[in-house]
């Protein structure tokens, strides 16, 4: 369902992905590992559309459609969705009526009725039992004051919110500790469907013992140098990014 | 009549101008002309005719230009202008509904161009505490007598502002209350100052007198409205004494007609224990200043100001405040936010005295600016002075626009650009509507800003 070929970004002048070759199936759930710096993170920002990022090679097809003239919004409302590394604090906007609002501009693309007040209270109810997030936190200004392990919480709560079909999750286990890392896990297993693909990405291989990837891909400096299944995730556990890094002597 | 015909061009033809509109003023007075008003009327015009108009080489009119606007040849208005009414029912009745905020409770004055309009108002039966200030004047005995002494004793002690010295040399008509020591109601009291459309450019100057007794607290609504198209000048004080103990919540909105010059000052003084809340909404007319003076005179005194300004295309919109801590253990909190589009331009002066003896004050004072384009500007100016020692002050000032990775955030979840721009242009605004207490000003402010907000945006898009 998302195909990305021989992808090229760069910031600020900075040639940040330099060849990324990636393909995601159907209800498949792929890890990205890599070193502090490689281009994960760009990665997932220049897939969900952030404009900051030049493409300047590559292309992306995603559900047979080309993703990257597609507007942010466009992307999300076909069905993608980032979990920030860094949720952005939004002050003013309450959780409930932000979200209201996105699921409202989806459920419209796709030519589905709105939710009503009532209706979408009761969705916004079940959902948060996935997560196990504060009742409290519904109603505060969107991340504002959030500790970081509920923001990253109220990321998987978007996500169960709005049923996304390819979910990228950008270091969402980073700063949890081990319950609540369980707890975002369980979270997302619960939202495994063979209809919904997710992008896990990740620097440590902690979070794969609760997520179990099908596919895990290593990005060094901007490239995947190598694709395995799941023990790969437990060999880069064991040795380090290094012996991947370019001009490193690659040995078994 | 004894006028300056044509246009007052030269500083000293726009104080004759004006000196022409008092004598014929004078002449309607009949018998109050000898009354110890009147003595206030004379000594103000002549401050006024001193002073004359400020230019923008008065410090405190620097970034504020008003000589275009004083120059226009703004008549003064002996009857009330004509009600335009579309429709059926009752005129009065719609006339009211067309310029007038809904579901507010409590009692209402109407002024139409400066004169009290009795049939849109609605007072208390008995009169006492709600009344209008020509009433007071015209019988100024006993009770009365001391509520006069109160008039003009915030305003007289700005020696320098010559739109005060020129509202006290026309004052007559506004809404004068008086709370009755521990009076207490949660209705508020609606003073709606409307100009109406007009053959001719007019001013007036309405004069408000707010006594609130020890204990006392009420909640008090001054609107400030005209029609568009049409030059204007609205030029208003109001002079608030909050008592011991005291609880008064003034909320301000001004949305003049867009070729209006609006002066407005207020004058606050507050006895030990009073807390006065003043929240100021102000998106009208072409030019606009606001004045506010607080004078903390008793201990554990509480002033808080809070400010919204919207402006787009020419607008001018330039907000000035003074909180002065005259005594220990005051509390001060000021919270001043603008958006401004096209190349409006907003000013912001937020001054705090701290006097030697104020020990142990709190004072906080917060501005923040939204430029939702190039040619919009602000000027912010803070400036503290402190003679005390053991006081804690502090104040911040940002000015920029939307935030990037915010608008992307949303974007990401499937806002549109436009709706992701608006939600955080109107969170930015709610931060200070939602500090109106009253409910029904605060959903009708905050639907009229939504509407602006997506207007402007629709505008600016097209050009
Ligand atoms: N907005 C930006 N401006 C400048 N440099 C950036 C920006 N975003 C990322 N970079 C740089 O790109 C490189 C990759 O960053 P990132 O994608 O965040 O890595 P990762 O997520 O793998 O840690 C880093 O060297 C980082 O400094
Ligand atoms: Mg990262």
């Amino acid at each position: 369902m998302l195909h990305v070929k021989n992808l090229h970004a760069s910031v600020a002048g900075n040639e940040i992905l330099r060849g990324v070759d990636l393909d995601v199936g159907r209800g498949e759930i792929h890890a990205i590992m890599g070193p502090n710096g490689s281009g994960k993170s760009t990665l997932a920002q220049v897939l969900a559309g952030r404009e900051a990022y030049e493409v300047t090679a590559g292309e992306v097809t995603y559900n047979g459609k080309e993703l990257l003239p597609m507007a942010p919004e466009e992307r999300s409302r076909e069905g993608i969705f980032l979990a920030f590394q860094y949720p952005v604090e939004i002050p003013g906007v309450s959780n409930t009526y932000f979200l209201k609002a996105a699921l409202n501009s989806i459920r419209k693309h796709r030519g589905e009725e709105e939710y009503d007040a009532a209706d979408f209270l009761a969705l916004l109810k079940e959902r948060m039992k996935l997560v196990d997030l504060d009742p409290a936190l519904l109603n505060r200004p969107v991340n504002e004051g959030f500790s970081g392990g509920e923001k990253k919480r109220n990321e998987i709560f978007q996500m169960a919110v709005l049923q996304p079909t390819l979910a990228i999750l950008d270091e969402t286990d980073s700063g949890l500790d081990i319950d609540a890392l369980r707890i975002v896990a369980d979270g997302v297993n619960r939202l495994r469907d063979p209809e919904r693909s997710v992008i896990v990405v990740t620097h440590y291989q902690r979070l794969l013992n609760y997520i179990v990837p099908d596919v895990v891909h290593v990005l060094v400096e901007g490239r995947i140098v190598r694709s395995g299944g799941r023990e790969l995730a437990l060999e880069l556990e064991e040795k380090g990014y290094d012996w991947l890094r370019e001009g490193a002597v690659v040995g078994k | 009549m004894n006028r300056v015909s044509g246009i007052p061009r030269t500083p000293a033809e726009q104080v004759e101008w004006y000196v022409g509109h008092f004598k014929s003023f004078e002449k309607r007075l009949n018998g109050e002309a000898s009354s110890d008003v009147h003595t206030l009327r004379r000594r103000a015009l002549d401050r006024f005719s001193g002073l004359g108009f400020p230019g923008t080489r008065d410090e405190e009119w620097r970034y504020t230009n008003v000589s275009p606007f004083v120059s226009i040849p703004y008549e003064p208005v002996s009857e009330p202008g004509g009600r335009r009414v579309d429709g059926g029912g009752s005129p009065a009745t719609k006339f009211l509904e067309g310029i007038a905020v809904r579901g507010l409770p409590g009692y209402r004055l109407v002024f139409l161009d400066g004169h009290f309009a009795p049939d849109l108002s609605r007072l208390p039966e008995n009169g006492a505490h709600v009344r209008t200030l020509s009433g007071v004047i015209s019988a100024s005995e006993g009770v009365n007598g001391d509520l006069m002494g109160y008039l003009g004793r915030g305003a007289e002690k700005d020696r320098e502002n010559p739109f005060t010295a020129l509202n006290t040399a026309f004052l007559r008509e506004g809404a004068c209350i008086h709370l009755p020591e521990n009076f207490h109601s949660d209705e508020p009291v609606y003073l709606l100052f409307h100009s109406t459309h007009r053959p001719e450019p007019h001013c007036s100057h309405p004069r408000n007198l707010i006594v609130a007794g020890p204990g006392s607290s009420v909640p008090i609504i001054e609107e400030y409205s005209g029609p568009g198209n049409q030059p204007y000048f609205t030029n208003s004080v109001t002079e608030i004494f909050a008592g011991r103990g005291s609880r008064v919540e003034l909320d301000r909105f001004q949305h003049e007609g867009e070729n209006a010059f609006h002066v407005s000052s207020l004058y606050i003084t507050q006895e030990a224990d009073s807390a006065v809340t003043v929240n100021s909404v102000s998106y009208g007319s072409a030019m606009a200043r606001h004045n506010i003076t607080a004078v903390l005179a008793g201990e554990e005194a509480e002033c808080t100001l809070n400010g919204l300004t919207l402006t787009t295309g020419t607008q001018h919109i330039d907000n000035h405040t003074v909180i002065d801590h005259a005594t220990p253990n005051c509390a001060s909190h000021e919270l001043y936010k603008a958006i401004l589009e096209g190349s409006s331009r907003g000013v912001f002066n937020g001054k705090i005295f701290v006097r030697r003896d104020a020990q142990k004050t709190d004072a906080k004072q917060t501005n923040k600016a939204l430029l939702l384009s190039d040619d919009a500007t602000i000027d912010t100016k803070p400036q503290l002075e402190i003679f005390a020692d053991d006081v804690r002050c502090t104040h911040g000032a940002t000015v920029g626009q939307l935030d990037e990775e915010q608008i992307f955030y949303l974007r990401s979840r499937g806002l549109g650009p436009e709706d992701a721009r608006d939600l955080l242009t109107n969170a930015f605004a709610s931060d200070v509507l939602n500090r109106i207490h009253l409910e029904p000003l605060r959903e009708h402010l905050q639907a009229i800003l939504h509407v602006l907000l997506c207007k402007g945006r629709i505008l600016a898009e097209n050009e």
